[in-house]
């Protein structure tokens, strides 16, 4: 008797997640997949149209393709320097200095204020043909484009603003560095160890499971990068596509044309993307992951 | 060699604090020109005005057709302080029934719900989006406040983590004292967990102030209109004839963020550092 209690209790607390998870996710889960096989406008029911927008996506959408090429390169590009300046800038900072709070807060007001339309816009200016960032380069003498107008560099303002905000980042890398015993250090200066070395035979193994785990977070993240393109592009993905990440693409797809099912069968394919880039993380993680319990 | 190595001390802050401060050059630019006088915005190349004028704070606040950008300030507070409740309160309870319940099929449920913060919200998102359509929530706050009832994934797992930290003695005595379940949640865990749930608390107001999208495609009257949407639209219709205006209003919608940061900041950075999600 008492244990059903206990059981009763247990599904009594869960029961605000349980319902949403069945509301909010399950079904949700469950009627993507039927609608990415349909043509829904939300006005007149679905009508089932088998692989027609999955064949539509490969062979017929060159949008769809332009998205692909940019968000991979916004991917490609952001995620490996976010996370060398975080773990760089963790390192500088992890010198057990004083002030190390008030670097810490400055280093990471540009990701407290991440995704707000705010940044957004002043990013834009910052990166306008007269913006502050051709100024500083014109500084050293170089001409600089004007990068939101250019397709061919205005991927790059946004890559630019998504390593501008590596603060949560460092931060977890700075709470890694910190679980590294110093005594290690310490015997390895004994020994007559190069910082060099310690960097690669100290540092980095042991921080090895906080890379992966920034790694895989970031990615899984900036696949889905939003707000920034939306703003600066307005709305338009443009010019010529060349911000139109992936997320965007959708967005228009399913909000601005009604095509639901579209939209749904792009999720999809985002879904896929996504599994297999972690996938083949956790994949490799076996190989330069190490767990200092033994656990690999 | 005291002298050398207090040089390279020196010089060690000066270049962290130097790379610091151009990091937020830009936000300090936007500052700047939400104070300068119109004509200086974009001639004069120094951070410091010739002289200050708070004109562009008023006429953004002002604002357009008719709405004053202080609807749009209230409008996404209420939005946060219902959104924040909700994710407590649900997020914690459910957190309470995984680390301290034993129930059947718990660890199936756990990991389930570890699953939905690898997913994608895309996938969800035209779903509910339909979903919250039929029954005509659609141009109301209800799409994006009932979600927060139902517990975020994440901040269960962080929260369960830390419950895991607190002695199972305590559940022991308090129950021989005749303690319900309700009792040990609400009277001991929940006051013990105060830093896990002010973690989760921060995230969510900050969250829910930045949610741009979720806002975007819920509302369309421009009255429930919020700061982020607020913002765009004042963007697209005075863009460029006042810019003054429209970085005055920027700065204005940053200033919670920075408050809450900065009020919370033990919390927050303890946060992100166990857990490292979000933001």
């Amino acid at each position: 008797m008492q244990k059903y209690k206990t059981y009763a209790a247990g599904y009594l607390f869960l029961l605000p997640w349980l319902i949403g998870f069945i509301l909010l996710y399950l079904s949700p889960i469950i009627a993507s997949l039927y609608l990415s096989f349909t043509k829904y406008d939300l006005l007149t029911a679905p009508k089932w149209i088998g692989f027609e927008n999955y064949k539509t996506m490969f062979t017929d959408d060159y949008r769809l393709g332009d998205s692909i090429k940019v968000t991979f390169q916004y991917v490609l590009l952001s995620v490996p320097f976010r996370l060398a300046f975080a773990l760089g800038l963790a390192m500088l900072l992890n010198q057990g200095m004083k002030l190390l709070g008030l670097y810490r807060t400055i280093y990471y007001i540009p990701s407290l204020l991440g995704g707000s339309v705010a940044i957004s816009v002043l990013w834009k200016q910052v990166f306008d043909k007269e913006g502050i960032f051709n100024q500083g380069l014109s500084f050293i003498g170089i001409e600089g484009p004007n990068w939101i107008a250019d397709p061919k560099y205005a991927i790059y303002s946004l890559i630019g603003l998504s390593v501008w905000q590596f603060g949560s980042v460092m931060i977890i890398f700075l709470a890694g560095l910190k679980q590294i015993p110093q005594e290690l250090y310490e015997a390895a200066t004994v020994d007559g160890a190069s910082i060099f070395r310690k960097f690669s035979k100290i540092t980095m193994p042991l921080l090895t499971p906080v890379i992966f785990f920034n790694l895989t977070i970031t990615l899984i993240q900036s696949f889905q990068t939003f707000t920034k393109a939306f703003i600066i592009s307005n709305g338009s993905g443009g010019p010529i596509n060349s911000t139109l990440l992936y997320s965007l693409y959708l967005y228009i797809k399913g909000f601005t044309f009604l095509d639901m099912g579209y939209a749904s069968a792009m999720a999809w394919l985002l879904l896929v993307i996504i599994a297999a880039f972690t996938g083949l993380l956790f994949l490799t993680s076996r190989y330069w992951v190490y767990y200092s319990d033994g656990r690999n | 060699m005291a002298i050398n190595r207090q040089f390279k001390t020196a010089l060690f802050h000066v270049i962290v604090l130097g790379c610091g401060l151009l990091m937020l050059y830009p936000v300090f630019w936007l500052i700047s020109s939400s104070v300068k006088p119109t004509t200086e915005i974009f001639t004069s190349k120094g951070l410091w005005p010739s002289s200050i004028t708070f004109e562009h704070y008023s006429q953004g606040w002002n604002g357009l057709r008719n709405i004053q950008f202080g609807r749009f300030f209230l409008n996404s507070i209420l939005l946060c302080v219902v959104a924040v409740i909700g994710t407590v309160l649900s997020s914690s309870m459910a957190a309470f029934s995984f680390a301290r319940i034993d129930f059947p099929l718990k660890n199936l449920l756990f990991a389930l719900m570890l699953g939905t913060i690898m997913l994608p919200g895309h996938v969800t998102l035209i779903p509910q989006y339909i979903m919250f359509h039929e029954i005509g929530w659609v141009d109301t706050y209800l799409p994006l406040m009932t979600p927060k009832f139902v517990g975020d994934a994440f901040f269960v797992f962080l929260i369960v983590q830390f419950i895991r930290g607190i002695p199972k003695e305590l559940d022991e005595s308090a129950k021989i004292d005749g303690c319900g379940w309700f009792t040990l949640y609400f009277r001991i865990i929940m006051p013990l967990s105060l830093p896990a749930l002010m973690t989760a608390a921060i995230f969510t107001f900050m969250g829910t102030w930045d949610d741009f999208f979720g806002q975007l495609i819920y509302l369309s009257d421009i009255k429930k209109f919020t700061v982020p949407l607020g913002l765009r639209l004042f963007l697209d219709s005075s863009g460029s004839s006042n810019w003054g205006a429209v970085f005055a209003m920027s700065v204005l919608s940053i200033v919670p963020s920075l408050v809450i940061f900065f009020l919370g900041q033990k919390y927050f950075t303890q946060g992100i550092a166990t857990t490292g999600l979000k933001g």
